[in-house]
């Protein structure tokens, strides 16, 4: 069985970390991710943007672009992808297409900081 | 437990919207500094037993709240001293308020906060100390090591600040939609000073000034998450990322400035970059162009190209031909003449500046603009003079340094060279 793990912080304190801080929490990550991949365990990883850089679609008819993340409660995340653009306007086009195979709810468009793809033989 | 840094981390997050909820309730800035300094003395008290709040600003503003009603019915009555328990009985009020506490409301108070520091009557300076001390949250010692001056001159400069705010009339009624944007606008500006203060700085300072610039980009984010479809305001933050990613190679090991064209490529943050090419790429879904988005478009140019020799300079002038358009100022004509000179040589950006001489004549890159572009069209006599004329007008020891680097470049050879103008 595959598993996702969804990582929640305090975008405040993780975007106060100095930048040898920071360092530190990659590399000890480094080590859990490295003996993950070695074992061809590991799926990509991907390290986010800060919300603020973040658009969201909602899937209504006609869709809606609004700036932000997607801040209601009443939806549950039930999945993602990761997608290469070369801006925004063409990652809103891709989830436009995905919206209307698959209206209702909505998209939360954030560009990606970091990833790696990882060793998952699938 | 002893580690209370996540404490700390809480309090500042949730000072702005905190302090501004209480000067809302109290109209009187002394009283909702003194009211939430309160509250976060019990927090200390507190949340090390109790755990952190679910929501911490809440609960501030509410203890903050309860405190100085105490304390003004005391002075009122000469009443004794209340039992701590009965102002500290909280659980049941801090969730009636934070239903209360919708983000339209507190997003007002937090830029009323920040407007307030914007009073056109304070001079830039003030502007700035008042805000990073209100708002940010920063010691009066923390703020007076970033602006080099001792701890009395900025106590001093704060207290008189905060004296003509005090006699300033700000509404408290929640703002229509042109004060609101009129507030935003004063506030973004105030908000680029405060990163100008640090960006400023010369190599021998940056380091005590850049947590100046880091501030100035928390509060751009603040600003942003407030105001989250502001094309201008994405600009700002984007625009603030993107200077400060090259602050690693802005200076040398002896502290002296380092050109664009010079720096260390590798040393630029490339996560900030990230962010910010990603903000710019948001803005411009708006079609609402601004001098921020503008200035951060031309500062992407810049952070996109891997060596100084794919830089996009046509675009470069082009952008700053827009922003002469929307904000006519020698300075951004100076900044579009080094463009110039790269996409059509020295001898028509030297054309371009021509006209600037009498309105920059006290200005020191103009005349270290000036200086480069007769360098790189061989009239060395003439590069000379404005060299001279630019180190007698120098702010810093670093940029007199770096123009004597030019005249000593003379002297040994007359060798073209590009130059760049700070952004200011």
């Amino acid at each position: 069985m595959l598993y996702a793990i969804l990582c929640y912080h305090d975008e405040d304190t993780v975007g106060s970390w100095t930048k040898e801080q920071d360092a530190a929490v990659m590399k000890k990550l480094a080590v859990v991710q490295g003996a993950l991949t070695k074992q061809g365990r590991l799926g990509p990883v991907a390290r986010l943007l800060p919300t603020t850089s973040a658009t969201t679609l909602r899937k209504d008819d006609p869709p809606l672009v609004i700036d932000g993340p997607y801040a209601e409660t009443k939806e549950q995340l039930l999945g993602f992808y990761i997608v290469d653009c070369n801006n925004l306007d063409e990652a809103l086009d891709v989830a436009r297409d995905l919206g209307a195979a698959n209206p209702g709810g909505a998209y939360e468009i954030r560009p990606v900081g970091m990833m790696t793809p990882g060793s998952l033989k699938t | 437990m002893t580690d209370t840094a996540w404490i700390d981390t809480a309090l500042s997050s949730a000072r702005p919207q905190a302090v501004g909820a209480l000067l809302r309730y109290f109209r009187n800035l002394d009283t909702a500094e003194e009211a939430f300094q309160n509250a976060c003395l019990r927090a200390l008290k507190s949340w090390p037993q109790n755990g952190p709040p679910r929501d911490p600003a809440a609960w501030l503003i509410m203890v903050g709240r309860n405190v100085a009603i105490d304390d003004i019915r005391r002075s009122r009555k000469q009443e004794p001293l209340p039992e701590d328990a009965a102002i500290s009985d909280l659980d049941d009020a801090e969730e009636a308020l934070a239903e209360r506490l919708d983000g339209s409301h507190y997003r007002d108070d937090i830029l009323r906060l920040l407007f307030i520091c914007c009073h056109p009557e304070l001079p830039a300076t003030q502007q700035i100390a008042l805000a990073l001390r209100i708002v940010s949250g920063l010691t009066v010692k923390q703020i007076a090591r970033a602006f080099l001056v001792t701890e009395a001159a900025m106590e001093q400069r704060i207290t008189r600040a905060k004296a003509r705010v005090a006699d300033a009339d700000v509404p408290f009624e929640t703002p229509g939609a042109v004060e609101r944007a009129e507030r935003l606008s004063a506030v973004a500006a105030m908000i680029y000073l405060i990163f100008n203060e640090g960006y400023s700085a010369s190599g021998d300072t940056a380091e005590i000034r850049s947590p100046l610039c880091e501030e100035a980009i928390r509060l751009a984010r603040l600003l942003l998450r407030l105001f989250q479809s502001e094309p201008e305001i994405m600009g700002l933050t984007a625009l603030l990322l993107l200077q400060h990613a090259r602050a690693a190679a802005r200076f040398d090991a002896e502290g002296a400035f380092v050109l664009l064209d010079d720096q260390d490529r590798s040393l630029w943050n490339q996560k900030m970059i990230a962010e910010g090419l990603a903000l710019i790429d948001k803005a411009m879904r708006h079609r609402r162009s601004g001098p921020y988005q503008i200035q951060a478009a031309i500062a992407a140019l810049h952070a996109r190209a891997a060596r100084p020799e794919d830089t996009d300079w046509t675009q470069i002038d082009l952008l700053y031909g827009a922003l002469e358009i929307m904000q006519p100022s020698p300075v951004v004509t100076l900044n579009r003449a080094v463009a110039v000179s790269k996409v059509r040589g020295a001898e028509a950006a030297l054309e371009l500046i021509e006209p600037l001489g009498q309105r920059l004549s006290s200005y020191f890159h103009f005349f270290g603009v000036r200086g480069a572009f007769l360098m790189q069209l061989g009239r060395n006599d003439e590069a000379r003079v404005a060299f001279d004329r630019a180190i007698a007008l120098a702010n810093t020891s670093a940029e007199a340094a770096h123009i004597r680097m030019h005249l000593d470049r003379l002297m040994r050879d007359s060798q073209p060279n590009g130059a760049e103008v700070r952004k200011k």
